[in-house]
C-alpha cells in the first residue's frame, strides 16, 4: 500500500524544526529552508504553528502548471519530480493552492515524495504517514 | 566553523551606516560561541572609555554545532557589562543561533551610535532602518511591528528592547523571539546606548552538508536525537519545567524569599511547578533545533472593563522568574507571578534583578531608610499593583530613587544604605539558589556571576566535602566554556559529555583532540580574566553582603570568613591558570 505524509495534530507542535532539518538532511542541507515541509508561526511564536506540507493531491494542480512533463502523477497521491525535465519555471509552486511547494537555492521546486523520513524526528507525533 | 576553517565575522558600524565581513582564520581555534566573543570582546573592548560609549562593541557568536545538533541552540553575547562594570556575558536561545548559521555568520561586532533610533535587518545585505516610531514602545509591540516588516517567517529571529534598554537601566535586557532574552547584566541598556531598538536576521541560505560527513553526520545526529528523546536524560526540563525546583528547594532551605529573609517560604506549595503546570500552563515551545521544548507558556485573563471584557496574556516562565518575582517579592500564586513577569517582559528588564531589586527596596521601605517620597507608594511584600507599578517607575526612571534602582541594589544599597540586606553577588543580583558556600561563592567568583558560570548550587546539593568545593567550581567554570562555544544549551550538559563533544565535532569534519578542548578552555578562561583585568576587576574586591550569611541553606548557616576564603582560593587559582 503507497503512504502519504500527514499532520496529525499540528496543535502539539513546540516549533523545534527536527522535521524540517529531517528532510534538508535527507537531501544533502544542514538549512531548514532546504526541506519540503515547512513550520512556522502565525502571529509570531505566541501564535500557533502552521504546518504546510503536500497533502498528496488525487488531481495535483501542480502536475497540470506543469509544461515540461517535470511532474508526473504518484501512486497514492501527490507528484514525481523528474529533474531532467524542469526548466525551473516556478509554475507548479504557483499552481499550488496551499503554498506547499517551496523553491530550493538552485531554483528547483522542493518535492515532497512522502518518503515519512521527516515522521521519525517529531518528538510529539504532529506528522505521521498514513496507508492509502 | 561548520565547512570552513575560517570565523566569518559580520562588522557592523553604526554611526556610518557601514558594514564589511572578515575571514577569521585566527579566531578558528576558539570553536565558537563564549570562545570566539571573549576573543572579539578582548579585542575590541575601550577599557578607559564608559560602557556606554558609542565605540563599545556588542558581540555575538554562535558555534560549529548550532542548529546541526540537537539541543545546540543558543548565542553568546559578550559586552562591557553597564551593570557590573566589568565583563559582560549573557545568552541566549531561540531562533537566533539558527538564523545567523544560516545567514552564513558566525559573529557580529556591532560599534557606533545611530544618529537616531534604528533597526537592523540582516539578510543579503544589512539594512538600517528608522526605529524613530518604535522608540517608548513595548517589547511586545515592537516584536510584532517588526514581524509586520520583515520576511522569512520561521527561519528568522527578532531581537528588541523596550523602555528599560532606552533609558539605560543597566539591568535592562534583550528579548530575543517573544520567549527567551539576553537577560543579565545589561546588554538591552547597551542597545539602548547605541540608539539601537532592535535586530531582525534572516536565515535562509543552504549550506551543505559535505558528502563524505553524510553518512556520519546521519548517525551520530541520531545518537544525540536518541539520548535527548528517547531517554530521561532531559525529561525534567519538558514535563513541569524549571519550576520544578520550587518545593524541593524550600524543604531543603534553600528557595530565597521575601529579600531572602528566610530559605523557607510559606506560599511555596502555592507558587510551585506543579502548581502553575495545573492551573496557568497551556503550552511548550521549542527553540530551533531543541526536541525538548522546555519553554512553559502560562496563560492569564484580566477583566480590564465591566460587562465581561478581557484580556488574555501569555507569558512564559521557568524557576529564575518564579523565585525573583515570586517567592523573592512574596507573591502566592501563580496568576499573580505571571502578572508581575508580563509587566517585565513589556518594559524590556532582566527577570532576576528587577524581582531582588524589589525585594531589597521594600526591606529598605519598612526599614525607613528609603521614604514614601522615594517610592512614590507604600511596598510590601505579596502587594502585586504597587510592584507592578514599581516595574515601570524602574524601566521608565520616573523619580531619583527609581534611576538609582535602575542601577542595581548594589549601587542603590551603597548611596540609600542597606547594604547588609541587598542581595548581589558581584555587583549581580542572586539567582534562585541558596545552597551553601558553593552557591555563594560559585555566584561571586563566576566569570558572569550568573547560576550559570559554574552551578555551585547543584555541587552543594551533591553535600560535597567543603575542602573539595572551589576545585569543583572551578572545574565546572572551565569545562562549561567548551559548551558554550559549541554552543550547546546548559540543559543539554548531560547529553554533552567530552566523548560525545568530540564525536559531534568529528561527525561535522572538526577534529579536536580531548587534551586541545581542555587547553582551549583554559585559554578562554584566561580570556575573560584579561578583560576583567584591564576594566580594572578583581575578584579581591568580592564582598559578600551580611545577609548571605544570616539566612539558612541546605548546609546550614554559613560563615562569612569561611566563604571569603574560599574567594582567596579560587583567585589562587586563577592567578595559576593566568601564568600556565
Amino acid at each position: 500500500m503507497p503512504k502519504v505524509l500527514r499532520v496529525v495534530d499540528r496543535r502539539r507542535c513546540i516549533g523545534c524544526l527536527s522535521c524540517r532539518q529531517a528532510c534538508a538532511r535527507l537531501r544533502g542541507d544542514y538549512s531548514p529552508s532546504n526541506a519540503a515541509l515547512d513550520v512556522k508561526t502565525a502571529g509570531g511564536l505566541s501564535g500557533e504553528f502552521v504546518i504546510t506540507i503536500c497533502v498528496a493531491c488525487e488531481e495535483p494542480a501542480c502536475m497540470e502548471a506543469c509544461k515540461f512533463g517535470a511532474l508526473t502523477k504518484r501512486n497514492g497521491g501527490g507528484v514525481v519530480f523528474h529533474k531532467e525535465k524542469c526548466t525551473k519555471c516556478g509554475a507548479c509552486a504557483k499552481a499550488c493552492s496551499i503554498s506547499a511547494i517551496r523553491m530550493d537555492n538552485e531554483g528547483y521546486p522542493i518535492i515532497c515524495t512522502h518518503c515519512g523520513y521527516c515522521t521519525r524526528y517529531c518528538p510529539h507525533r504532529c506528522i505521521a504517514t498514513k496507508e492509502v | 566553523m561548520l565547512n570552513k576553517d575560517y570565523i566569518r565575522v559580520l562588522y557592523i558600524d553604526l554611526t556610518n551606516e557601514e558594514y564589511r565581513f572578515e575571514e577569521r582564520k585566527d579566531l578558528f581555534k576558539y570553536i565558537g560561541g563564549t570562545g570566539v566573543a571573549a576573543k572579539l570582546l578582548e579585542e575590541n573592548i575601550k577599557p578607559e572609555l564608559d560602557p556606554f560609549d558609542p565605540s563599545q562593541p556588542i558581540i555575538f557568536a554562535n558555534g560549529p554545532l548550532s542548529f546541526v545538533m540537537p539541543v545546540c541552540t543558543k548565542v553568546v553575547a559578550t559586552f562591557y557589562s553597564p551593570h557590573t562594570r566589568e565583563y559582560g556575558e549573557s545568552h541566549a536561545g531561540g531562533r537566533l543561533a539558527m538564523a545567523m548559521r544560516f545567514n552564513n555568520i558566525d559573529a557580529i561586532v556591532i560599534t557606533g551610535k545611530a544618529k537616531y533610533p534604528k533597526y537592523l535587518v540582516i539578510d543579503d545585505k544589512v539594512l538600517f532602518k528608522d526605529a524613530r516610531a518604535m522608540w517608548g514602545l513595548s517589547v511586545e509591540d515592537t516584536g510584532k511591528i517588526l514581524r509586520q516588516h520583515t520576511t522569512g517567517s520561521g527561519i528568522r529571529s527578532s531581537l528588541r528592547i523596550g523602555r528599560a534598554g532606552e533609558n539605560l537601566v543597566t539591568y535592562a535586557g534583550v528579548n530575543v523571539d517573544t520567549y527567551r532574552h539576553f537577560g543579565r547584566l545589561g546588554l538591552g541598556a547597551v542597545f539602548g546606548s547605541k540608539l539601537l531598538k532592535g535586530i531582525v536576521i534572516i536565515g535562509d541560505e543552504s549550506i551543505k552538508i559535505p558528502k563524505e560527513n553524510l553518512k556520519k553526520y546521519r548517525e551520530v545526529y541520531d545518537s544525540i536525537y536518541d539520548v535527548v528523546t528517547k531517554t530521561d536524560v532531559m525529561e525534567k526540563y519538558h514535563a513541569v519545567g524549571t519550576s520544578i525546583n520550587v518545593l524541593p528547594l524550600n524543604e531543603m532551605n534553600s528557595l530565597p524569599s521575601l529579600n531572602l529573609k528566610t530559605t523557607r517560604y510559606e506560599h511555596a506549595e502555592g507558587i510551585s511547578g506543579e502548581k502553575f503546570a495545573r492551573e496557568v500552563l497551556v503550552r511548550k515551545v521549542a527553540c530551533s533545533g531543541c526536541q525538548i521544548g522546555c519553554i512553559h507558556i502560562g496563560q492569564f485573563r484580566r477583566q480590564f472593563d465591566e460587562g465581561y471584557e478581557y484580556e488574555t496574556v501569555n507569558v512564559s516562565y521557568d524557576h529564575e522568574l518564579v523565585f525573583a518575582l515570586g517567592s523573592f517579592v512574596g507573591l502566592k500564586n501563580p496568576e499573580e507571578v505571571l502578572q508581575l513577569i508580563d509587566v517585565v517582559e513589556r518594559e524590556g528588564l532582566d527577570a532576576i534583578s528587577t524581582g531582588v531589586a524589589l525585594g531589597w527596596a521594600t526591606e529598605a521601605y519598612n526599614r525607613g531608610i528609603i521614604t514614601i517620597d522615594d517610592t512614590l507608594m507604600p511596598l510590601e511584600f505579596g502587594v502585586l499593583p504597587n510592584y507592578m507599578a514599581a516595574v515601570h517607575y524602574i524601566a521608565t526612571g520616573k523619580n531619583e530613587f527609581y534611576k538609582d534602582l535602575g542601577k542595581g541594589v548594589a549601587y542603590a544599597s551603597k548611596k540609600y544604605g542597606g547594604q547588609d540586606f541587598a542581595c548581589h553577588l558581584g555587583g549581580n543580583e542572586m539567582p534562585g539558589y541558596h545552597t551553601g558556600y558553593g552557591s555563594v561563592v560559585g555566584f561571586s567568583v563566576g566569570s558572569r556571576h550568573s547560576h550559570l558560570d559554574n552551578a555551585g548550587y547543584s555541587i552543594d546539593q551533591a553535600r560535597p566535602k567543603e575542602e573539595e568545593i572551589v576545585k569543583k567550581i572551578f572545574n565546572e567554570e572551565l569545562e562549561r566554556n567548551i559548551l558554550t562555544s559549541l554552543v550547546a544549551c546548559l540543559f543539554a550538559r548531560k547529553v554533552y559529555n567530552r566523548e560525545t563533544i568530540l564525536k559531534a565535532l568529528e561527525a561535522v569534519g572538526i577534529q579536536y583532540t580531548n587534551s586541545e578542548l581542555t587547553e582551549i578552555a583554559k585559554e578562554i578562561l584566561r580570556t575573560k580574566y584579561r578583560i576583567k583585568e584591564k576594566l580594572g576587576y578583581s575578584l579581591d574586591s568580592i564582598k559578600i553582603p551580611k545577609r548571605f550569611f544570616e539566612t539558612i541553606t541546605l548546609n546550614g548557616k554559613l560563615d562569612q570568613e569561611k566563604a571569603h576564603k574560599m574567594v582567596k582560593e579560587y583567585k589562587a587559582m586563577i592567578e595559576d591558570l593566568m601564568k600556565q
